[in-house]
């Protein structure tokens, strides 16, 4: 079937089988990588994406339920301006080690960050639940979302 | 700690310096194995069997085979055509790579669909009809090894019951005289339960073997990619010098990526069938049903004990589960891993251990998850042995374990089951972390809730890690020595490129062994590349697992990094018109001793040593270390737990969490201790949520992350570290290892919490995980 989505701003038209789930398409016909499969059944949070600016897991998403919609993937969280918050505080703050995790729980830590622009430990936490990571114990990740967080604020304040 | 002694610009060690492989992973530029699109590549999926024990009468393939897409179902008697219906594991055993007689267990590798598209390539699984003939399955070693059970390994030569090894260690008779001498025995008996390392990325291989030139390159998520290039050439023939392994980015490995796996295997074969590139990644439910498991091991702990509270001795009887093949991934001379170790961090003269192990029906493994070899284990089943004694002999916990340490100045300690730990301060780790929790308020608060009807408990682990695998008299992996290696160039213009045996999975080595470099030669760890896990590009190594890279690789790093330095100043002399024994060097800086404004840079030495050198040398600036360490290293901790246990459901809450670690010199304290955090993760883990079982037809229940509960941020609990740094005396720079010490050391805090909460009861063991049901239960029948 014929398809259309924006991924990170640019229209991608193509005919998929309806079967084809978003992330393998995201993947393998349109060859963006950062988005990861780790568990199959969305309980690993590694293929998160942003559809429509809320996180979805890529994995039990059908790319034909995509058709139209505006799709972010970390490869899109960067912009002409530099590295996205979340990506500049993952760095700062450890936030990261295998990586693998990463690329979802940036998308998570941003689309939180835009809605709530001071959430508390617990707050972040809860976001973030849905995303699993094996290397951190989540420390270092809670406290780059919150950094990012405060940049943000501390930057709009100034502006 | 001590002050760095580079500055920050320079990043050597004791800085925090920022990871440089973040930069590709944040923007999503990783290279992930399932990343790599080689062009014209096929798709591999296993068919695995759904039976835990059948024998196999038929497979029927044809209406897969005819699928359009498919391009070849592969199956035991084709590998058997080859030679490779079966391979050798790690432990001496062979496993079966697709499975020509019986399954053994629930999601052997029966057959693998080779397809253009990976959909279709699981498609066609469906299309395969496989006869089995059910056999009864075994699914605990005591059935196991009970008289008159069906035999598991039938295909073995000379195997009549289903006994996978035996291994004893100690002086027993020295232990019995110990035993005879106590005022009481403590005994637990307790059963430490199968877990899975389960990565965030599962495992995978892309295989792309030229038919004509006979090349093999072979992408696999793997720990250790050198001993896998040769271990390939020994099982499939393939000359070494044609083999290429590369492993890119790791998504975690905590021991999960050190095995050959069977799809490796059948993979690879396919793609030199076939001639085309050839690629399987699993499933979550293949990783979590099929590959290395870790632990299952059933332990009876007696602790010979004075009415002072004076540790006499130690026995141990043991019974692991293997699994249907002995497949641990060990050093060749221990069939227990370093379970020596179960002795602790205590001064007692006997012990004795006797262990065996079974073969079930299930999946093998055995695999060091976030441990040195059983390590785990045996810390486990000492810190809860000695928490029970303390209950039976009517003192303090922490009292307990203070008037029996070690103390510093018996280093170099020799235990009762001959490892030599080379330091330590045992008692000023202690103290500290009991100190920073505020102990004695916390007993007396525990005492006050208690006659409310609340229960709180205090938890201590003070474990001791044996790591860095290891000295090649006593340490092999399939015959090969576990040293480990490091190749140091620096350029003309003072950049460098350091190449490693070790392989990173997210421990951050492209950024803390440059500075190792940076600390001995001054060149700023950012101007120093990192490369490791391409054998063609990298020196000869063991691989990343047991804590072992900063031990042994980092020791390599650091030796020819001085190798460097020695040339270097020789070419600072000549630069100087200097004598070579008055340069000194620091933070990259060669002066002349007693004239300070005479000096040239490294960089300046750089360019030199390809430029302008002193008469007789050779040119560049380059060099290779193997290094064979002298010794383990034996990182310890001190890990206090406070717990609130709801009496009515059984549910417990961690209130505080201290973890106090000595790994000797910190390289960059911040990778240190997000490796600590990221550990105490898994062992609270395995403590309350995680495990690994199967019903009693064999059906592995925790196929998934819906029913293998890994935790979240939700459940994770807060830590508070601390540090202490006794350097390792052997060490070139006095490190210890890390990576795993946090896995070791806080499960047996976090149940010793839950025991102290209930231990006025009478409680002394709930088995992990300690779920809320069994803690229920277990106040329920105490009271």
């Amino acid at each position: 079937m014929e398809i259309t989505v924006t991924i990170n701003g640019s229209d991608h038209a193509s005919d998929v089988e309806p079967r084809t789930l978003l992330v393998d398409h995201i993947r393998r016909t349109v060859g963006l990588t950062g988005t990861h499969v780790g568990c199959d059944t969305t309980s690993c949070g590694a293929c998160t994406v942003l559809m429509d600016g809320k996180p979805v897991k890529a994995c039990t998403v059908l790319a034909a339920q995509a058709d139209g919609s505006e799709v972010t993937t970390v490869e899109g969280l960067k912009t002409a301006d530099g590295l996205h918050p979340v990506q500049q505080a993952f760095t700062d703050d450890h936030g990261l080690q295998c990586g693998f995790c990463t690329p979802g729980m940036m998308l998570v830590g941003a689309s939180l960050i835009a809605e709530n622009a001071d959430p508390s430990d617990d707050e972040v936490r809860w976001a973030i639940s849905g995303n699993l990571c094996r290397c951190t114990g989540y420390i270092n990740i809670v406290k780059a979302i919150r950094t990012a967080a405060a940049r943000v604020a501390e930057s709009s304040n100034g502006s | 700690m001590a002050a760095p002694t580079t500055p920050a610009e320079i990043g050597g060690i004791g800085h925090s310096v920022q990871r440089k492989e973040d930069a590709r992973l944040i923007e999503g530029q990783g290279n992930f194995l399932d990343d790599i699109d080689l062009p014209s590549t096929l798709h591999m999926a296993i068919l695995r069997s759904p039976l835990a024990h059948a024998r196999i009468n038929g497979i029927d393939s044809s209406a897969a085979t005819a699928l359009d897409g498919v391009l070849a179902v592969v199956t035991g008697d084709l590998m058997d055509q080859h030679g490779l219906a079966w391979m050798p594991t790690l432990s001496g055993d062979t496993q079966a790579v697709l499975a020509t007689d019986k399954v053994r267990y629930q999601g052997q590798e029966v057959a693998a669909v080779i397809a253009t598209d990976p959909y279709i390539a699981t498609d066609a699984l469906e299309h395969i009809e496989v006869d089995y003939e059910e056999l009864p399955p075994i699914t605990t070693p005591q059935q196991s090894l009970e008289e008159g059970a069906a035999l598991i390994r039938d295909e073995k030569e000379g195997q009549t019951d289903n006994l996978a090894y035996t291994w004893e260690t100690g002086d027993q008779g020295a232990t019995e005289e110990a035993f005879a001498q106590a005022d009481r025995v403590v005994t637990l008996e307790t059963h430490y339960p199968r877990s899975h390392p389960a990565p965030l990325e599962t495992c995978g291989i892309v295989a792309d073997v030229n038919s004509v030139t006979g090349q093999a390159t072979i992408y696999m998520t793997s720990q250790a990619p050198h001993a896998h290039r040769t271990l390939f050439a020994m099982v499939a023939g393939l000359p070494e010098q044609n083999i290429r392994i590369v492993s890119p980015d790791i998504g975690g490995g905590f021991g999960n990526k050190v095995p050959i796996y069977p799809g490796y295997v059948v993979a690879t074969a396919a793609s030199l069938l076939i001639g085309q590139p050839v690629k399987w990644v699993e499933s979550r439910t293949e990783n979590l049903i099929s590959t290395g498991f870790a632990r299952d091991y059933y332990m009876k702990g007696e602790l010979a004990v004075t009415d002072e509270g004076r540790i006499l001795g130690l026995r141990v009887n043991m019974l692991s589960d293997q699994g249907a093949f002995y497949s641990d991934a060990q050093p060749t001379q221990f069939r227990a891993g370093l379970f020596h170790v179960v002795t602790g961090s205590y001064d007692f003269g006997a012990a004795h251990i006797d262990c065996k192990g079974a073969f079930t029906n299930k999946a093998p493994g055995g695999v060091a998850y976030r441990c040195s070899f059983r390590i785990t284990e045996a810390s486990y089943l000492i810190e809860r042995l000695v928490q029970n004694a303390a209950y039976e002999v009517g003192i303090d916990p922490a009292e307990m374990r203070l008037r029996n340490f070690i103390q510093p100045e018996q280093f170099p300690y020799e235990t009762a089951t001959g490892f030599v730990y080379d330091s330590g301060d045992y008692p000023t780790a202690l103290r500290t972390a009991l100190d920073e929790v505020g102990y004695e308020d916390l007993r007396r608060e525990q005492a006050e809730a208690r006659a409310e009807g609340r229960l709180i408990g205090i938890g201590i682990a003070h474990f001791t890690e044996a790591v860095g695998a290891g000295p090649s008299r006593t340490y092999d992996i399939a015959g090969l020595k576990m040293i480990d290696s490091a190749e140091l160039r620096v350029h003309p213009t003072g950049k460098a490129i350091l190449k490693l045996g070790v392989k990173t999975q997210g421990q951050g080595h492209e950024t803390t062994f440059a500075q190792i470099v940076a600390e001995v030669l001054g060149i700023p760890a950012n101007d120093i590349k990192v490369e490791h896990g391409d054998t063609d590009h990298t020196p000869y190594g063991l691989g990343t697992y047991a804590s072992r890279s900063t031990p042994v690789g980092g020791a390599a790093t650091a030796v020819v990094a001085r190798k460097l330095a020695d040339k270097s100043k020789k070419i600072a002399a000549h630069l100087l018109e200097a004598a070579d024994e008055d340069i000194e060097l620091a933070s990259g800086v060669f002066s002349v001793a007693g004239s300070p404004d005479r000096s040239v840079t490294i960089q300046d030495v750089a360019l030199a040593a390809y430029t302008n050198l002193p008469e007789g040398m050779e040119y560049g600036l380059e060099d290779v270390t193997y290094y064979d360490p002298p010794n383990l290293t034996y990182p310890y901790g001190s890990y206090i737990v406070v717990v609130e246990v709801d009496p009515d459901t059984g549910v417990w809450q961690v209130q505080r969490m201290v973890a106090l670690d000595d790994c000797g010199v910190r390289i960059n304290p911040m990778i240190v201790e997000g490796q600590i955090c990221g550990g105490l993760t898994e062992g609270f883990a395995m403590s309350a949520m995680q495990w690994i079982t199967f019903d009693d037809d064999g059906n592995c229940i925790g196929a998934n992350f819906m029913d293998y509960l890994v935790p979240t941020a939700w459940e994770t609990p807060r830590f508070e570290l601390l540090a202490t740094e006794v350097p390792s005396p052997h060490h070139p720079i006095g490190a210890k290892g890390v990576g795993e010490s946090a896995t070791v050391g806080s499960p047996a805090a976090f149940v010793n919490a839950v025991i102290d909460a209930l231990a006025h009861l009478g409680v002394r063991n709930i088995d992990m995980p300690v779920l809320p049901d069994r803690v229920w239960a277990a106040i329920d029948e105490a009271s």
